[in-house]
């Protein structure tokens, strides 16, 4: 199968490549051209965030121009072949997909005992078409409210890679399932899209990879989007690894939904692109839900970690509890920028945000933005944000064990990660989050 | 072969601490020094360790005849100075067999890496012997721990890495009697012709299960008084201000 996306002569999101797309993608599926011709027109009335939008405070506005980038065609062969070989973040998860610059490269489905119990899970074009109820009932239904609309309806617009995940009542899959993106060619653009359905007592475990097949100075633009449903008492734990190089342009939108005593753990792990923007936009919708998100970002060069976060809670009882964590090299910047919500009704409500910077760097920037609006009167919430540098004293007690002043703050530095490293239950998962923190330092430390 | 200490001058910031401080603990010794409160014990264990706020305008540290005075804190522990803390550091993140063997690999040569079976099993026995559960191994350094659990740590700390001279500050503070006899059975077995101890407490207690070659009493920055095991016992029993009044006398 080969199709060509997008003529020649234009490099860009144009009208011309929007019909492309459709007929090539979607042609036998109305209700999804219907929503992407939606978007698209969205996409060309939005302005491209500016200034004065209080969501892009301190954010680098002159990094996010879209323009030199186009919808991706297919990889070669030989591209093909190598971004299969470099998807083994997991050895043996119960299942796996690969896309090349959004065109769907392997997949390696779950067990028939899986299927057998009613659970779903394959790419999303092929769900659009077989269970098309199904996913038009979740499909982009949570609405966005950190900012990059515009991104979002790009991304609504010309997706096509992606998996959809259905967990019936009750079905526990216990190894990670794992998804992996990578970007290819240089001035292309993927979407990558993630939609888990996980319903009562449900269990699962998943993972996204981003990655670059180019580690040089290939530009490609990202915009992938992540949904989690966890129904009531679901236990639903999801990382992503955001690796592209660090040219690239990244837009990660993730929202997670939960519903009575559920517990969402999320993790991000956050090494890669010239300027990576993290959207977390959570809602407890059920009481008793324990919610965790996670943030553990190594920036270097002039590398911008744009994090926002949304905690909101509207039913009572409920926790959620946010810790992000930042190391910072050279010149680069990170922006964290949370809000906790409580609800009139949200009594008894357990929120926490905190946000912790290492400074690794006198010419880093660390920018911290924190927020709460509570309007219960019943609530434990906290929010925090501290900058620092390696403790002198935790460096001195190492050296005074004979640990050379270099290797003592290596290990200073990685166990600052630790923290967050260590919720990975998947051992394999973990060691290779950690290998890849490593690489990310380098020579530098 | 000693540890010889030879008019050591010691400041924080503008405050001298140590006043021509001399001492020699030769190998084979178990030496202890007693002193009241800011009397600068606490000073002369984080100044050999080099301790960067701990600003040396004077005098020598010999360990077996090399001066370590102005080294790194890395090099004075690889040339064989161990110092058990009085407060040890909580880590977070670093696990103690990872923070252990990173300490054990500096200590090898280029190239040559740990031997992780032979490391665990030493690790292990060795915590058996101070009863430290095993699954404290894969905890992050003194985080939570309780103070007799930090200071069976920093032993710990000491049977791994084998110096030839070792500075206890206060090891027994905050020690019930049982923490404190597993630490001190913990040092008694150490004890060899080869290595060379300095005992700094506030309380005789602790020399009744490590019992010293030699008792100095530490005031003002200095040694003032020199005995065997008994002028502990004397100590205690006649308390610090005996040390005043006959220094007072002398002063006379």
């Amino acid at each position: 199968m080969s199709v060509a996306t997008t003529t020649s002569d234009t490099e860009k999101f144009s009208e011309e490549n929007f019909r492309h797309h459709l007929d090539a993608f979607w042609l036998n599926v109305p209700w999804v051209q219907e929503l992407k011709q939606q978007n698209w027109k969205t996409y060309q009335e939005l302005p491209l965030p500016t200034r004065s939008d209080e969501r892009y405070r301190f954010s680098d506005l002159r990094k996010l121009k879209l323009d030199g980038y186009r919808p991706a065609q297919e990889p070669t062969e030989a591209q093909k072949a190598d971004a299969i070989a470099r998807s083994n973040l997991v050895g043996e998860p119960a299942g796996k997909v690969v896309f090349g610059d959004n065109f769907l490269l392997e997949f390696e489905g779950l067990s028939e005992e899986l299927k057998a119990k009613g659970v779903i899970w394959m790419p999303l074009q092929q769900a659009a078409i077989e269970h098309p109820e199904l996913v038009q009932k979740y499909f982009l239904e949570e609405e966005n409210q950190l900012g990059s609309e515009k991104l979002l309806a790009l991304h609504n617009a010309f997706f096509h890679g992606g998996s959809f995940l259905y967990v019936p009542k009750g079905v526990e899959i216990e190894q990670p399932i794992a998804a992996y993106y990578w970007s290819i060619e240089c001035g292309e653009a993927i979407f990558p899209h993630t939609l888990l359905v996980v319903e009562d007592n449900a269990k699962v475990d998943f993972v996204d990879y981003y990655g670059s097949l180019d580690t040089g100075c290939c530009s490609t633009l990202s915009c992938g989007v992540g949904t989690i449903y966890a129904g009531q008492g679901a236990q639903v734990f999801r990382k992503i690894v955001q690796n592209f190089n660090e040219e690239a342009l990244s837009f990660q939108l993730e929202a997670n939904i939960a519903d009575r005593d559920s517990q969402v753990k999320t993790i991000a792990v956050n090494l890669g692109s010239k300027y990576a923007r993290l959207q977390n936009h959570t809602r407890i919708v059920g009481p008793g839900a324990d919610v965790k998100m996670y943030g553990l970002t190594v920036s270097k060069d002039e590398q911008e970690f744009d994090q926002r976060t949304l905690q909101i809670h509207e039913a009572p009882h409920a926790v959620s509890d946010l810790l992000f964590k930042n190391a910072l090299l050279d010149s680069s910047r990170t922006i964290f920028s949370g809000l906790i919500k409580v609800a009139k009704d949200a009594q008894q409500t357990d929120a926490y945000q905190t946000n912790r910077n290492l400074l690794l760097s006198k010419t880093a920037e660390a920018n911290s933005l924190p927020g709460l609006e509570i309007e219960a009167n019943d609530v434990k919430c906290s929010h925090g944000a501290t900058t620092g540098q390696v403790d002198e004293s935790e460096l001195f007690y190492l050296m005074a064990r004979g640990i050379p002043r270099q290797t003592a703050y290596q290990l200073l530095v990685f166990g600052f990660f630790e923290e967050i490293v260590e919720k990975i239950s998947n051992e394999e998962l973990r060691e290779n989050v950690r290998k890849l923190v490593q690489a990310k330092f380098g020579n530098e430390m | 072969m000693s540890l010889e200490i030879k008019n050591l001058n010691v400041n924080i910031g503008e405050k001298q601490i140590l006043r021509d401080f001399s001492l020699e603990v030769p190998a084979g010794q178990v030496h202890a020094i007693m002193g009241p409160n800011g009397t600068g014990k606490s000073t002369l264990a984080k100044a050999l360790a080099g301790h960067e706020d701990y600003e040396i305008s004077g005098g020598e540290a010999l360990l077996d005849g090399e001066n370590v005075v102005g080294m790194e804190p890395d090099e004075i522990a690889r040339l064989g100075l161990f110092v058990a803390f009085q407060y040890p550091v909580e880590i977070p993140g670093v696990t103690i067999a990872n923070f252990i063997r990173a300490a054990l690999q500096a200590r090898l040569p280029e190239g040559e890496k740990i031997v992780a079976t032979d490391y665990y099993k030493t690790l292990r026995a060795y915590m058996d012997e101070l009863k430290i559960d095993r699954a404290f191994s894969a905890r992050n350094v003194n985080e939570g721990f309780s103070g007799g659990e930090k200071k069976r740590c920093e032993i710990l700390q000491m049977k791994m890495l084998d110096p030839k001279y070792v500075i206890m500050d206060e090891t027994d503070s905050g020690l019930d009697i049982d923490a404190l006899k597993i630490v001190a059975e913990g040092v008694n077995n150490m004890r060899s012709p080869d290595r060379g101890f300095l005992v700094i407490t506030h309380y005789q207690r602790l020399l009744d299960y490590i019992v010293p070659d030699v008792v100095h009493i530490m005031w003002d920055g200095r040694i003032v008084k020199t005995g065997d095991k008994n002028l502990a016992l004397e100590m205690e029993e006649k308390g610090y201000d005996w040390v005043k009044e006959e220094l007072a006398t002398a002063g006379a």
